[in-house]
């Protein structure tokens, strides 16, 4: 199998639109020109060696730290561990905790919807050290219930983990009023949210959200590059690092600290927050136009997520096309051009389809037809009206030959 | 999303895809067999049309209906291709092994799609026989693999909707190698 074959075969549509910032995305040019310098002319050293190029990389450390901070208020509250992707900050805060907590135990919450960047971790908790994890249910829009969550924490709760921002469906959870609920049942369970999909969407304060000991951010979620995670752990939390090896600026991480990387993701924090409000509405206008430009095209098409669009991610669009297979619309798309990704089982390595919708309770058929888009500042009008043109076409030529038709 | 795998599809399957062949409903079929589902997220639908010749049954026509990945949508078509023209006995002699070298190899993964594709192929020629009521004696009453595993996709299926239910549970299973975790 010759992938460049395919791609030849595939060729370049007239015009591509990348939707599918999800899965990852591009990197803007000035992220990417911030990046260079620290290959080869400054800050190519290791942060924690006494020499020059040493101290220009250990000021980028710091001054992401710094900035993270302030755009978090953060403030004094607790420090800052970059690690090498988000899943990496997931894995040490619930694996972490799992061992800096393993002669206790208890039970480990985390919502049903949960990246499997938390799930399974949790899971791993449970056969390492004999943690138990249960799943907190949600509803149909992808919401926990503040009083299921109540009566599901108790004196034997460990750690809740529940994401800020909703992946897949967008879902905001309510993470002030939730993480308040745990400390009034349980004031010494760890609360840690996966805010990946949050940073740079919805506004975060970290002094604000004072019952929050444990937060994700990835780098890649912002038009920053990958491989670059970051766990906020709260002053005074018991936390032990998942992997040793040799610690350098992080107490919680062993290995060489990538700072070209975390230059570009420095980049993209400050971009993101240079105007967050315009951003966020722009982002908003956009996801909104493209969804109300489908919606009003192709029929029998379902909204995954909250419908009430303000309680939803201002970039999320998750949209289930009946009778078509979402793993061959992503195909279809791309050979106009326009990318995007699906829930389906056939873009899974175990043929089922995405446990987030099944557990807002969408049926399997529901789920495979399902596709996922997230726009971003750096979309144009002519992007959405060129994704708006196509969808119908290519929903069209698939239902024309669908087995499912009824 | 859950756990992800890259599909680099070969251009035959990419070609099938764009511009299948076949495609669609047939008036006058002779016979129609499905295999699959659209809760499976794969679905064949296979429309023959069976002619004499000679004293042998041949393949006229084949199309197909597809619900399912752009493997699914190859499969069938390059499978209506492979199968007009030949005897029934013939045709009965295509595995699902046939079908993936067609398309000039399937990654793993998607074998089953070529499974499907053969399943409904091979559940139309016993349908077939059974509507003229007679069996040839090359038409081996034990299912084929394609049909056992056809069977198989489709009552997974059921499992997974009535068994102990993704949505509702509230402890999470225990993972084993499969990696999904709710
Ligand atoms: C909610 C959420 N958590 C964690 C991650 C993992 O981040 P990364 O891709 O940096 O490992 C992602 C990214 O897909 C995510 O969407």
């Amino acid at each position: 199998m010759s992938v460049g074959e395919l791609l030849r075969v595939h060729g370049k549509p007239p015009r591509e639109v990348y939707f599918d910032l999800e899965n990852s995305g591009y990197v803007p040019r000035e992220v990417v020109e911030e990046m260079i310098p620290y290959f080869n002319s400054v800050g190519y050293g290791h942060p924690s060696i006494t020499h020059k190029p040493g101290w220009e990389a250990y000021e980028v450390v710091h001054e992401t730290k710094e900035l993270l901070s302030r755009v978090l208020n953060a403030g004094g509250l607790g420090e800052f561990a970059i690690v090498h992707s988000g899943t990496e900050a997931n894995n040490l805060a619930v694996l972490g905790h799992a061992l800096a907590n393993r002669e206790r135990r208890g039970k480990i919450l985390v919502s049903a919807v949960e990246h499997l960047s938390v799930i399974h971790p949790a899971e791993l908790a449970e056969r390492l050290f004999g943690f138990r994890v249960l799943r907190v249910p949600v509803d149909g829009e992808g919401f926990v219930d503040p009083e299921v969550l109540r009566e599901l924490v108790d004196r034997d709760t460990s750690l809740v983990s529940i994401q800020m921002v909703n992946h897949e469906i967008g879902t905001i959870q309510m993470i002030s009023e939730l993480s308040r609920i745990v400390k009034e049942v349980n004031p010494s369970t760890v609360f840690h949210t996966d805010a990946a999909d949050a940073f740079g969407r919805v506004p975060i304060d970290l002094r604000e959200l004072e019952h929050v000991d444990m937060l994700t951010i990835s780098s890649h979620k912002i038009h920053g590059p990958r491989g670059v995670g970051v766990l906020f752990v709260r002053e005074g939390l018991r936390l032990e690092p998942v992997l040793r090896g040799q610690l350098s600026s992080e107490r919680l991480w062993p290995g060489v600290e990538n700072v070209p990387l975390i230059a570009g993701f420095r980049k993209a924090v400050e971009l993101a927050f240079d105007g967050f409000e315009w951003h966020v509405s722009k982002t908003r206008e956009l996801r909104d136009a493209l969804v109300r430009g489908i919606l009003e095209r192709v029929a029998d098409v379902l909204i995954n997520g909250p419908s009430d669009f303000s309680k939803r991610a201002p970039d999320n669009a998750n949209l289930s096309f009946l009778y078509v297979e979402g793993e061959a619309l992503t195909v279809e798309l791309s050979l106009h051009g326009v990318y995007v990704s699906s829930g389906s089982a056939c873009t899974s390595r175990i043929l089922e389809p995405s446990h987030v919708l099944l557990a807002i309770g969408r049926r399997h058929e529901e789920a495979h037809g399902s596709i996922l888009l997230k726009t971003s500042r750096y979309h144009t009008v002519e992007d959405v009206e060129y994704a708006v043109e196509v969808f119908p076409k290519a929903v069209a030529r698939l239902r024309s030959i669908s087995a499912a038709r009824a | 999303m859950s756990t992800r795998i890259p599909l680099p599809y070969t251009p035959k399957v990419l070609e099938l895809f764009r511009s299948p062949k076949n495609a669609g409903p047939m008036e006058d079929a002779d016979v129609v067999e499905s295999a699959g589902s659209p809760a499976c997220g794969d679905m064949i639908r296979l429309y023959l049309k069976v002619s004499e010749r000679d004293g042998e049954e041949v393949i006229e026509r084949a199309t197909f209906e597809s619900y399912g990945c752009a493997a699914n949508i190859a499969a069938a078509s390059i499978l209506t291709e492979l199968v007009v023209g030949k005897s029934m006995r013939e045709a009965w002699r295509i595995s699902w092994k046939d079908v993936a070298d067609e398309l000039g190899g399937l990654p793993p993964i998607k074998y089953h799609c070529s499974i499907l594709a053969v399943g409904a192929l091979k559940r139309a020629v016993r349908s077939y026989y059974g509507k003229v009521g007679r069996r040839p004696d090359w038409l081996p009453e034990d299912l084929t693999i394609e049909e056992r595993q056809t069977l198989e996709e489709e009552k997974m299926i059921e499992r997974l909707y009535s068994g102990q239910g993704f949505r509702i549970a509230i402890a999470l299973p225990r993972s084993g190698s499969s990696g999904q975790g709710a």
